[in-house]
Order: structure tokens, then sequence, then C-alpha cells
């Protein structure tokens, strides 16, 4: 009995040493930080335990840009991009001929490199020597004023952002749906046919709990990633986020660790402490909801 | 409310280049009585569940009429045709109560029709006690086996009262006990609201049991409508008479000469009239009588012993199954160490079957 219960422990180690080196220690080691008072980074020392690190970054005018930002871009992609992909399944769910093709095209995204897509984004907004860019065109053909969306105003700037971060996240979204409506028994559809249902009831009283579970899970991780957001706008507005003002939470982190005036990992691990307690407060809230409201 | 189908006809494109179209409905033309609880009867693939499609209006004719009473609602949508419809899965909303579920076709009414939510409750509780599962009102389906679901089912078709109760093989995910409630609660139900009821089953036990009349399909093609009894006694081709009757009935090739009919070089029966031709010989298991001096041997395989009846198993060279089974009351005594055994036979169970054609002729 024992010797076997050793034997798995040996079958176990490989993975134990790999999730306790790369996963359990950085995480520990993030609390850790997050506590140690003036901690200097090159004689690896540090003055005392305590919250400032905390109250540091909550005083921090670049860290409550990140926060709004952060917010502004989850609270605007993640319903736009899930009611929209709704929207296209439901469109692609009930056309018959050049279904393959429309999924095909709507899928691209997913699989285009970033820069590639970030070249298309530029050519649409960026302002150039030669060109206000495409999207500055059709607002000129209206007969209004070009606008700077990749260095002016803040709405602009947002706007491109949460235009950009919904075109990026809709691929997965509408490839879930699709399929999560496929499999949606084709007799409940005839049942309701056979009983004269309407086809606004066929979607609010069938379809919708039928995929509930579908677009919970594609609600929950949009939120945790769009709280995660960082890449997308670096690819936009470059490295320098915090002088463009579109700064998110995770980028604050690593701007304090590596960026011009990083190096210091205690603020940065402070930072995405409270970036997890603001995920795990909103997971919940959403679980809590979907109790209610998802069938399983 | 009568169900009448007129040269009904029913195509699908053949999914093989080059092939002609499927035929799965081909040229119906009967009537289905009032009140009548029918069963509509054949093997797997024989286009009965595209029948009971036509007549609900899921799915459009190539040809052909369908009336209930006088009016033709061949062009009707399935909600105007006043049609409930059982399904084999039961297709109940999984997240939706029992209530909920059996509400579910009363809250589409619109206009004239709409109902006060009161009297929804009413007829929704009135359907439940129909089905005897009104104390279950607030379970969901996944709480309930599957027999509940299945009166579940039956309460939510009957609740808008249809004029046409269609079932689409209503028993054959339930256990073989259940089956066997079901088909009485089935058939109960039906008396008792004397709705118009036809249902599709591939077992023709089912179907014989409950049916005032059957409808015998194979390929598309209607072979023969009647009282089950009717049916089995007096089928009119070789299908018909082996797909009805558990054991089947046990097949020959024979031959008439002279007013007898032979199989092998044995004379079996008398059959006065009949030409002289190759034929199919029909035998129900239990038209046999044990006789040591009777006309027709077999070699004996076995005896199975099953309390009333006595089942002997034997094997004939001109038998199409390699064993044949007889069945008698087991007051007879078979030597179940014999090598043969010697039947007489009963007139009225030996059915004959031109060769080709495998139509019956009579004698």
């Amino acid at each position: 009995m024992k010797k076997s219960k050793l034997k798995g422990w040996l079958y176990l180690l490989p993975a134990i040493v790999f999730l306790g080196i790369f996963m359990v220690y950085p995480l520990v080691d993030v609390f850790v930080y997050a506590f140690q008072e003036g901690f200097n980074f090159a004689s690896q020392t540090y003055k005392g335990v305590g919250w400032y690190n905390f109250s540091y970054v909550l005083r921090d005018p670049y860290f409550l840009q990140a926060v709004k930002n952060t917010f502004i871009i989850v609270i605007i992609t993640v319903p736009v991009s899930t009611g929209l992909a709704l929207l296209i399944s439901l469109g692609l769910n009930s056309i018959k001929p050049l279904k393959n093709l429309f999924q095909t095209v709507y899928f691209l995204p997913y699989v285009t490199n970033t820069l590639a897509v970030g070249l298309v984004f530029m050519i649409l907004f960026k302002k150039t020597a030669y060109t206000d860019g495409l999207v500055n065109l059709i607002i000129n053909w209206f007969g209004s004023e070009s606008i700077d969306f990749i260095d002016g105003p803040y709405w602009a700037k947002m706007f491109v952002m949460c235009f950009y971060t919904v075109w990026v996240v809709m691929p997965f979204k509408i490839l879930i749906l699709t399929s999560a409506l496929a499999s949606v028994n084709e007799d409940y559809y005839k049942a309701a046919k056979i009983d004269g249902t309407s086809k606004g009831r066929i979607f609010r009283r069938i379809t919708l709990p039928m995929i509930s579970p579908m677009i919970f899970y594609l609600v929950i991780t949009g939120f945790i990633g769009a709280f995660k957001a960082y890449s997308d706008e670096v690819a936009i507005f470059g490295t320098d986020l915090n002088v463009a003002g579109m700064n998110t939470i995770v980028g604050y982190v690593y701007d304090m660790l590596y960026g011009d005036s990083g190096g210091y990992p205690s603020f940065a691990s402070a930072a995405a402490l409270i970036l997890f307690v603001i995920v795990l407060t909103i997971t919940v809230i959403n679980l809590m909801v979907s109790r209610k409201n998802v069938h399983y | 409310m009568k169900v009448v189908l007129d040269h009904l006809t029913k195509r699908f494109p053949n999914r093989t280049k080059g092939e002609p179209d499927v035929i799965a409905v081909n040229d119906f033309t009967f009537e289905i009585p009032d009140g009548k609880l029918i069963g509509l009867l054949g093997p797997s693939g024989c286009g009965k569940s595209t029948c009971l499609n036509l007549i609900s209006g899921l799915e459009k004719p190539s040809s052909g009429k369908v009336f209930f009473g006088e009016t033709d609602v061949t062009d009707l949508e399935p909600e105007n045709r006043g049609v409930g419809l059982v399904f084999q899965n039961y297709a109940l909303y999984p997240h939706l109560t029992v209530r909920q579920n059996i509400m579910f076709p009363l809250q589409n009414l619109k206009g004239a029709d709409k109902l006060e939510k009161e009297e929804m409750l009413r007829r929704a509780d009135e359907a439940a006690k129909m089905v005897q599962i009104d104390k279950l009102m607030d379970r969901k389906p996944s709480q309930m086996s599957g027999g509940q679901q299945q009166r579940v089912a039956i309460a939510r078709a009957l609740v808008k009262m249809p004029r046409v109760l269609l079932l689409d093989e209503p028993l054959s995910n339930l256990d073989a006990r259940l089956r066997l409630q079901t088909r009485e609660e089935i058939r109960r139900i039906q008396r008792e609201t004397g709705i118009t009821t036809i249902f599709v089953t591939h077992d023709q036990e089912e179907a014989m049991s409950i049916s005032d009349e059957i409808v015998v399909m194979k390929l598309g093609v209607l072979q023969q409508i009647g009282k089950p009894q009717e049916v089995y006694n007096d089928p009119v081709n070789l299908f018909v008479a082996q797909f009805l009757g558990t054991p089947a009935i046990n097949t020959f090739t024979g031959e008439v000469r002279g007013g007898h009919v032979y199989i092998g070089s044995e004379a079996v029966l008398d059959a006065p009239g009949v030409p002289d031709q190759a034929v199919w010989v029909g035998i129900r298991p239990e038209g046999f009588i044990l006789d040591e001096k009777g006309p027709f041997t077999l070699d004996l395989t076995r005896v199975e012993v099953m309390g009333r009846d006595t089942s002997v198993v034997a094997a004939h060279p001109f038998a199409q199954s390699p064993s044949v089974r007889a069945i008698i009351s087991s007051e007879n005594e078979v030597d179940a160490d014999a090598a043969k055994v010697r039947f007489s036979l009963k007139p009225k169970k030996v059915f004959l079957f031109e060769e080709e054609s495998e139509l019956r002729i009579r004698f």
C-alpha cells in the first residue's frame, strides 16, 4: 500500500516540478512582492512589510487611467462582440447556400497574424503624410472634418480600440455559437412549429435557453480576456501607452516591471493582485447571474 | 375528424448521382375513420414517418392531397392543421418544467383564441390528469423516467385539443415492461378523448395489440389495410404474412400439382382448383397439428416447453429459414429424442403465394 502510494507520487513528479517552478512559485512570489515595502531591485532588499504598495498604486494617475480604460473596453466589447456574434451565427445557421464560405470568411481573423491585422487597421485609421486613412476618407465624403484616430481625442482612440477588440474576438465566438446552434435537436423546432410558435418566441423560449451554457462560457471568457487586454493596445498605439493615455491594467503591470520607468516588482505585483480581485469579483457575479439563467 | 389521403406521393432526390428519385410514400389512398386508432406499420425505412410528416404538414407532398374531414389541408401550415405530434424522443423542452411544457402550445395562441392565465393552468392540469402526471407538474423532464416523459409529451400534444393526434414511434424508447403499460395507456387516452390517432411503429405486436386498424407498408408502397386480426388471418402477399405474427410464419418452397400442395415429395394439403405451379407455402406456427400419421415430415431439432405452449423447432430442406417453428398445446407430448416429427396442417393457417409476384393464391 505504502509503496504504491510512493509510486504514484513518482509518476506525478515531472508535472509537479514544472507546475511548482513555473506556476506555484511565481504565484506565491507575487503575494510576497506585493507586501514588501521599498523593495530595491538592485540589492534585492526591502525596508518593511505592509500595504504601502497598494496605496501607492491606487493613487497613481497612470494606474487609475489604466483601470478606467480597461473597464470601458470590457463593458463595451464583451456585450457587443457576444451580441454581434450571436446575430451572425443565427444568420449563418439559417442560410443554406454559401454557408461554408461565409463561415470561413468570418473565421479568417482568428487565423490571421496580429501584425497583418494591425496593418489593416493602420490603413483604415492611421493619419500619415500622404493620407488620412480610409475611414477619414469616408468621413470626408460626408462633409465632415478628419479625425485623428491614433493620436487624436480620447474617444476616437477608444473607439478604434473597442472596434479592434470586437473584431479580433468575434471569430471564436461565432465558431462556438454556430456549432451550439447546430447542435440543438431539430425535433424541438418541429414540435414548436406544430404548436404554431412564433419566430421570436422560438428564439427566446427555445433557442436561447438551449445555447445558454455556451453564451455563458463566452461571456465569462470574454470578461477575463478583456480584463487582460494589453497586446492589442500595443499593436495599435505602440509601447508608450501611458503617454497615449490608452494603457490597461496588464499594460501598467508590464510597465512597472520592464518599462522605461520600470524596475518596481512590488508595485507591479500589487497592481496584478488588484486585477485578480476585480476579475474574481466579476466572475463570481457572473456565476451568480448564470445560476438563474443558464440551463444545462 | 376523419383523415383522407388521396394519391399521396413524396419523392426525395437520390443521394447517389444518376439514380432515380427515392419514393418514400408512393400513391397512398386510404381513409382513416373518425375517432379510430390507426397503426402505421412497416420495417425501418419504409416511409411511415414520412407519411406521418405529410399528415402533420411538416413535409409537403410531391403530389396528392390530404383531407381532414371534408377540408383540404394539403397547403396548410402545420400550426393551422390542428394536429398534435408526439416525437420518438419526446422533444420536451429540458429547461421548462412539466407544467410549462404542457402550457407551451397554449401560450402560442393569438388573437381570438388567446386564453387567460387561469384557463391555461386549468387546461394544463386537465391534460396532466388525463395522462396521470398531475403530481409531477413542477419537475423538469430530466427528473422523470422515460415513461413519465412520454406522458408529458402526450399531454402537451393533447392540451390544445387537436383534431388529429400523431405519434411517431411512441414506445420505442421505453423498456419492455413500460412499453406494455404505456400502450394500454395510449389506448385508454385515445378512447377517452375520441381523437383520431395515427401512430407509427415497426413493432407488429405493438400495432396489432392496440390499433383499430393497421396499415402495413413496404418501401413506400401500401400493402394492406384492415383490422389487425383480419390482416393476420388473410394477408394479401408474402411480405404481410411474414411481417405479422410472432413467431414469424414458416415459409417453404413448394408446388401445386393436381390440386395438391407439395413440399418436397409430400402432399401436405389439398388445394382444389389451384392451377399447377410453383408456389411459396406459408404456414403459421399455430397451424401445425401433431399427428403420427400426418403428411408433413420434419427433422426434429429440439422441443421447448414454455408453460401453456410447446414450441417444436425443426428443420426442413425446403424451408426458407434454417429452423421451422411449430407451436402446439403443451398437452401434446413430443418425443424430444426422435429424429423425425410428423404433422398435419390446419388449412386456414396455410397460405399459398405466387412464386414471382408473391401475391396470395386463394383456394
